[in-house]
């Protein structure tokens, strides 16, 4: 399945990574990373286990600081914000987690509710019941509101994760590893979810994953995290065109040759 | 041996930015007034029957194995004097706070780093919400404002357990045993339970929130900060009777 095509201004970057660094110990995770994010567009993120994938995008929501480096978001510079100012960006970035993060002592209702009645406190109790329906029901599970996250599958709990961060009307999506652990279908369901968000919300998005037929199915462009550096760009077919042992075997496991 | 020491000055940074960002977000608005109730309800209410059971027993024990020691003088009709004095004073706030450490404490540890295992605290973070606001504050505020309505409970009943087992000997009516009672509390010594009760309420909800929230990642952290969130309160409700007996024997 195809990617319909979006046009992307390269003028426009919303998310400038420069020269980042990050280690744990005597773990170098990242070095020297570069990256940029294009207003409007999906780009794919690759790479191995234990990589470093994760941590990029925490870098990018502030959730980490790197050692060195830069990290400019809707032009500001996230490693130089203070609590509060990080606070208001985030509000424009919504984070979609690798194991979903639902809140499991609250209804799916009370999670969705929760980021919009601390950061738009100017709303009625009908316009937050509106928009929760109305994002739930973007996500095809309208019939879900009054369910506790443990009764529900692994699908069910990545789209409430992603409506939960959908219902801030973020400008950017980071999405980690969006399909891992689910049966084909259900990916499937997945990257049309994300298809849909970047047309329906005009997102610009970060996709991590291993799946290439996901990458395949939501990337305008991607990126390939090898020890520690983005060292292959490109479209789908410009990535994989290469005799490099470290890139061949994600193709031939993900298309049986 | 340096290494021990910088360890150590770190983790006191850490408590203290802890302590600062708690305070700060406890007094500024907006308030998570349902989430308090809710803790309150957790915390408190839930707690009602362990402490009734052992408010009671510890009455009831204490008076029984302290009538041998006064029959000796001939001064059993001092019971009430004795056990109204040691329980308000003393036993009480203890018993309460370590009832509570064990069980507000474990529950609190444990729910705080499984949540921060499946990365529920980041998720609140990346959505702009504050959660030092929400699920810290609340719980500390819950802890310092129970405990002691818990330890005043625990006082009631202990003393209750004491009058049944006077009562099993003697005849003496309730009325008598709390007119006497009364008689021999005074005001500074409710005072200080109260005082004792807050300090380890506050101590209890700042212990075990803090070894929750910066429990170590994976499975094996939940247990372990459930277990360290005990066996720090315990320590520090010790520590701090220790030094509130010494200070209060100071001001007289
Ligand atoms: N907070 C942290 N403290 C210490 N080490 C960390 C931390 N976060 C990540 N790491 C380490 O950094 C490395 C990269 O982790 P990361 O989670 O980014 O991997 P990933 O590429 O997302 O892998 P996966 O595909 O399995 O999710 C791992 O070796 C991990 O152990
Ligand atoms: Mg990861």
């Amino acid at each position: 399945m195809e990617k319909k095509k979006v046009n992307i201004n390269h003028e426009d970057v919303v998310i400038q990574v420069d020269n980042v660094s990050k280690s744990f110990g005597d773990l170098h995770v990242l070095r020297n990373v570069d990256l940029q994010l294009f207003n409007g567009e999906n780009l794919v993120v690759l790479g191995r286990s234990g990589t470093g994938k994760s941590v990029l995008i925490k870098l990018i929501s502030g959730l980490l600081k790197p050692d060195k480096g830069d990290i400019q978001v809707l032009g500001e510079i996230v490693n130089h914000l203070d609590e509060r100012e990080l606070r208001v960006l985030r509000q424009r970035i919504g984070f979609s987690f690798q194991n979903s993060a639902l809140y499991d002592s609250m209804t799916v209702r009370e999670n969705l509710e929760f980021p919009l009645v601390r950061n738009k406190r100017k709303l009625t109790r009908s316009e937050i019941n509106k928009e929760v329906e109305e994002v739930l029901e973007g996500v095809g599970l309208a019939q879900a509101i009054n369910q506790m996250p443990s009764e529900l599958s692994g699908g069910q709990r990545k789209r409430i994760g992603i409506a939960r961060t959908l219902i801030l009307r973020p400008d950017i999506m980071l999405y980690d590893e969006p399909t891992a652990g689910l049966d084909p279908l259900t990916c499937l369901d997945i990257n049309s979810l994300i298809n849909q968000v970047q047309e329906q919300y005009q997102t610009s998005s970060i996709i991590i994953t291993h799946d290439l037929s996901c990458a395949k199915m939501v990337g305008d462009r991607m990126v390939m995290l090898l020890d520690g550096k983005f060292e292959r760009q490109g479209t789908f077919e410009e990535i994989f065109d290469t005799d490099d042992e470290r890139v061949k075997p994600f193709y031939d496991y993900n298309f049986i040759v | 041996m340096g290494r021990k020491i910088e360890k150590l000055l770190i983790e006191f940074a850490r408590i203290h930015r802890f302590m600062m960002s708690f305070l700060r977000e406890a007094v500024s608005p907006p308030y998570e007034f349902k989430e308090i109730i809710r803790q309150c309800y957790e915390i408190g209410w839930k707690s009602f029957p362990l402490i009734s059971l052992t408010g009671f027993i510890v009455g009831f024990v204490f008076t029984k194995q302290s009538r041998p020691s006064l029959e000796d003088f001939g001064a059993t009709s001092w019971l009430p004097n004795l056990i109204s004095i040691a329980i308000v004073r003393a036993l009480a706030p203890l018993v309460t706070a370590l009832i509570a450490s064990g069980k507000v404490g474990s529950q609190i540890g444990a729910e705080l780093s499984s949540m921060n295992v499946t990365e529920q605290i980041d998720a609140m973070e990346v959505s702009g919400t504050n959660p030092t606001k929400f699920l810290i504050s609340t719980r500390i505020i819950a802890t310092t404002t129970m405990i002691p309505v818990l330890c005043f409970y625990v006082a009631g009943i202990g003393l209750l357990g004491g009058y049944l087992s006077i009562a099993t000997k003697d005849d003496l009516s309730i009325l008598a045993f709390f007119t006497q009672v009364f008689e021999s509390i005074a005001a500074k010594d409710v005072f200080a339970m109260v005082l004792r009760a807050v300090v380890f309420g506050f101590t209890i909800g700042f212990a075990s929130t803090y070894v929750g929230y910066y429990s170590s990642k994976g499975t094996e952290g939940v247990g372990k900060a459930a277990n360290a969130a005990v066996v720090s309160s315990m320590f520090l409700v010790f520590i701090e009777e220790l030094l509130i007996v010494q200070l209060l024997s100071l001001i007289g």
